[in-house]
């Protein structure tokens, strides 16, 4: 099927999260209200890109395959492919 | 130091939801003269600044506004009335919002006083009016019907074996009154009305009592009369009685009398009848246009109070919380000023002293209201402020208990994990957008006030954590495309990652047709091509091996988040240290819970991505597990099993001395450290003493500690001599100190054991989520999508009312609790024990816009 590299996401969802984590927090307009910002986004690229980074790196170097129903392996054969 | 102290809380306190609550000042006496008091209250109240401590000696009783208060609940009462009144005759209320100053009591209550009197005076007229109109009207109806009688019983006279005593009725049918009269039989009729429940029981009683002497005709009426009293509509019968005897008929007036019957005379001739009806007939047209003027003047009377009761109820509350406040001051030796003590944030005072000023200017007084700070060693209460997006996050954390005096507050936190973790445990793409809608539907009307003020409890609490929600289901949908799980169905965005064809050439077709089941080995080139950009692939969705997958997966997911949780809450109560000037608890607390935790379980996650990215299917048969290394880095066996790296077991030994080490240092070293310093200072006197005081019990103590040790190096005038006495005699209690470690030393390392095996309930929880998901799709929809499409379109529709409803019930409603549940207790508990102590008592001030604005608190109708 379709061959997915590593290097790829990897490099964008870094510099997304980093841009929302690291970036962001500088162009918080000043307000009562700024602390609170700052702190939620750097939480929320923190945990998200935790959580995609654990889903990626689970999926590298499987040990193991799926086991597929024989008609499933048939449509998969002819429509996804 | 005591002006850096505030600036730099200053700081801090300008956040919304501050990141620790910013100081109070230390009790400050507000004093305010004579009648300036009533308007400096309000004042007070409108910048929402301050809290008052109770005056405990003075009985509630004796205070003196207690009849102010008293006349405030009396109008309460009447407009309780009023409202009734009000909502019965179905006029509508004004809506929007009002905000009165209040005012003097006195107008206002005689307002009311004179609404009610007038109401009441009505109403009763009106009542009184009814009754008369009901009288006639039943008077009217039984002529009517009893006119019928006589003619139907001198028509069919014949078969009546009761006129047995009237033997002359059977041989003359025409029969009347008059020649009944002149036979000088003295025969009574008694006419009434009874209900219509009772009137068997009637006959029966009389034909018991008066044995046959007496007659009983009766008819319904066909109408319903109400009953002004009860105000219930009942069935009522018309009933002639007659009777011989004056014996019998005062048997039969009593017997009347018990049955509740209305009596009414009975006209003698056919004329007398006809007058009387015609009589009744006028009265009831002119008893029925006054009555009608009567509703439109009450009607008229309510309109006019409608306008203006809201404002009144809210004024009236305003009072009573005012004169509740001012029953709490004291009055001072020349009793002419009224003593409040409050606790003040530092940073309010200005605005506090602004709005004394403000208000003495207004009332004219001749001496100001003024603010005094004094010192106190109570601990002072913790104030946070919020905004109404974070206010719902700072309860959930206050309901475990509210922060201890300018500890870090978990809350600003909290506003982002606590809906990650209930995502991670919900992961649904559907269901999460079902409930970020929902929620957003909440958040866009919430200014709409039936929203606002429902009386539905349920409603209330879903109204008041709208931003939560909202939070959960935006941060669900995330975690439900990183799960690929969208009503327990995957999307395939980017392509697998697994190709069948690779495995399965062209010879092996017999295989496929042979095999039920089949696996693809990611050994064979060209199946695997490297992993699925984002979240997990979707071919996992079809495979029947798909839980071996993902059970391993979140597992370990699991232990990851909560090892970074925690070190996290072990890191926020450094700041914690550090903020209170503990520097020592840093060396002696912080880094062995660090290294505990880090050097074992930090290891542990450590590992896990050392085997996700070091080993794979080529040497998947060398895979080790790693919780056998786990348990045998514990044992120190390093040999049994082989290395998952090379000069894995020195550093395992390496890591696990180094940790248990840290245990007695955790155990032993404060303890030790302030025995020391106690000691040191006994011998060396004040000029040895550091920054850090002995321990006393209380933070609050210690910060007054501080402040004179500050003084001290300011270079004021304190006898040294007394200041050592007085840090003498402050008691330095080892064993009590010691104990209190140890009990930290043992909860904290055998909690960094259970705490992670904790937080496998977001595996469990989410695995839970995702079976239901997917037996209720192949239980319900996939039955009706696999009947055939002529029924299938019409069969279609129930089945999908029916997802639709479990679907809501059952996943959202039923796992949205559940897993609220679980990612709150896993923040009070596993999180917040690493840092928070929450023993704290929560700043309520007096403002007005905390006191209800609703009718329903007070009982009154909405």
């Amino acid at each position: 099927m379709v061959a997915h590299s590593l290097a790829l996401p990897m490099i964008c969802f870094t510099t997304l999260w980093g841009l929302v984590g690291i970036v962001a927090p500088i162009f918080v307009p000043k307000g009562p209200n700024r602390g609170v910002i700052i702190t939620s986004l750097i939480l929320t690229a923190v945990c998200c890109y935790l959580f995609w980074l654990i889903a990626i790196l689970a999926q590298t170097n499987p040990l193991f395959g799926p086991q597929l129903k024989n008609e499933t392996i048939w449509y998969l054969r002819y429509f996804w492919e | 130091m005591k002006i850096q102290h505030l600036r730099f809380t200053c700081l801090l306190s300008d956040d919304i939801a501050t990141f620790a609550g910013p100081p109070l000042s230390q009790t400050c006496e507000v004093s305010a003269v004579g009648t300036a008091h009533s308007l400096c209250l309000p004042q007070a109240g409108g910048t929402g600044g301050v809290t008052s401590e109770l005056n405990p000696t003075v009985n509630s009783f004796q205070r003196k506004f207690v009849t102010e208060i008293k006349r405030c609940e009396e109008m309460e009462r009447i407009l309780g009335y009023l409202l009734r009144e009000i909502k019965k005759s179905d006029i509508p209320l004004p809506e929007g919002e009002v905000n009165p100053v209040a005012p003097l009591p006195k107008h206002v209550m005689e307002q009311l006083q004179r609404l009610e009197s007038e109401l009441s005076e009505v109403t009763r007229n009106k009542e009184k009016l009814q009754k008369n109109l009901l009288e006639l009207t039943e008077y009217t109806h039984m002529l009517q019907i009893t006119r019928n009688f006589v003619q139907h019983s001198t028509e069919v006279g014949f078969e009546q074996t009761h006129y047995e005593e009237f033997p002359f009725l059977e041989k003359d049918s025409m029969m009347d009154y008059t020649s009944m009269q002149r036979l000088g039989a003295k025969l009574g009729f008694i006419s009434g009305l009874i209900q219509q429940v009772k009137i068997e029981a009637f006959e029966r009683m009389l034909w018991r009592v008066c044995k046959g002497y007496t007659i009983l005709s009766y008819a319904e009426i066909n109408e319903c009369l109400q009953n002004p009293d009860t105000g219930e509509v009942t069935r009522s019968v018309v009933f002639l009685i007659s009777y011989w005897g004056d014996q019998i008929g005062q048997k039969v007036k009593k017997i009347c009398d018990c049955y509740h019957c209305h009596l009414y005379p009975y006209p003698s001739s056919n004329e007398e009848r006809t007058d009387v009806v015609n009589g009744l007939r006028s009265r009831i047209q002119d008893l029925h246009t006054v009555l009608h003027r009567t509703e439109d003047y009450l009607r008229q009377v309510l309109n006019k109070a409608s306008e203006s009761v809201y404002t009144w109820v809210i004024q009236v509350k305003k009072m009573k919380a005012i004169y509740h406040i001012l029953n709490l001051c004291s009055f001072d030796v020349t009793n002419k000023c009224l003593i409040a003590e409050v606790w003040c944030p530092v940073n309010d005072l200005s605005v506090l002293r602004k709005a004394l000023e403000d208000c003495s200017r207004k009332s004219g007084a001749t001496v100001p209201s003024f603010v005094n700070r004094i010192p106190s060693s109570d601990i002072p209460p913790t104030l946070i402020r919020t905004n109404k997006f974070t206010s719902g996050f700072q309860n959930i954390v206050d309901a475990y208990g509210v922060g201890s005096y300018r500890e870090v507050n978990p809350a600003p936190y909290t506003i982002i994990t606590f809906p990650f973790l209930f995502a991670v445990m919900f992961g649904d793409l559907g269901h999460g957008l079902i409930m970020s809608l929902f929620a957003l539907w909440m958040v866009i009307y919430e200014n709409d006030r039936k929203l606002k003020r429902s009386r539905n409890e349920f409603w209330n609490t879903f109204y008041d954590g709208r931003y939560i929600i909202l939070m959960m289901g935006l941060f669900s949908i995330y975690t439900g495309l990183i799960y690929n799980d969208c009503f327990s169905k995957s999307l395939n965005i980017f392509g697998s990652s697994w190709s069948v064809r690779a495995m399965f050439a062209q010879d092996k077709k017999e295989m496929v047709n042979t095999n039920a089941f089949l696996t693809l080995d990611p050994n064979v080139t060209g199946v695997f091509n490297g992993p699925y950009p984002f979240g997990i692939d979707p071919i996992w969705n079809m495979a029947s091996n798909r839980l071996t997958f993902l059970n391993s997966y979140k597992m370990k997911m699991s232990v990851i988040l909560g090892i970074i949780h925690m070190t996290f809450g072990v890191v926020l109560g450094g700041i914690n240290h550090i903020h209170f000037r503990k520097k020592f608890n840093l060396f002696l607390m912080l880094i062995p819970e660090l290294l505990f935790l880090l050097f074992l379980f930090g290891y542990l996650v450590f590992m896990v991505v050392f085997k996700w990215l070091a080993f794979s299917a080529a040497n998947s048969q060398a895979a080790p597990s790693i919780l056998i290394h786990f348990i045998n880095m514990f044992l120190m066996q390093g040999d049994t099993i082989p290395h998952l790296y090379s000069g894995q077991k020195t550093l395992q030994v390496f890591l696990l001395v180094i940790a248990l080490l840290a245990v007695p240092v955790l155990l032993l070293g404060k303890p030790v450290y302030l025995y020391w310093l106690h000691k040191g200072q006994n011998r060396f006197g004040v000029y040895r003493v550091s920054v850090y005081h002995l321990i006393l019990r209380r933070t609050s103590e210690e910060e007054m500690s501080l402040m004179r040790a500050h003084d001290m190096e300011e270079g004021s005038n304190h006898d040294s001599l007394t200041s050592s006495a007085e840090s003498q005699s402050d008691e330095f209690d080892f064993a009590d100190i010691f104990l209190h470690q140890s009990i930290h030393t043992i909860e904290y390392c055998l909690g960094c054991v259970s705490n992670t095996a904790s937080y496998l309930r977001l595996w469990a929880l989410s695995l839970a989520h995702a079976q239901l998901s997917e037996v209720l799709w192949a239980m319900v929809m996939r039955v009706g999508l696999r009947v055939g499409s002529r029924v299938g379109i019409l069969f279609l529709v129930p089945v999908f009312g029916l997802f639709a409803v479990l679907t809501v019930s059952i996943l959202l409603v039923m796992e949205g609790l559940s897993a609220f549940l679980h990612a709150l207790r896993l923040h009070w508990v596993e999180f917040q024990n690493k840092f928070y102590s929450g023993a704290g008592t929560k700043f309520s001030p007096f403002a007005f816009s905390l006191i209800h604005t609703g009718f329903e608190n007070d009982g009154l109708p909405l």
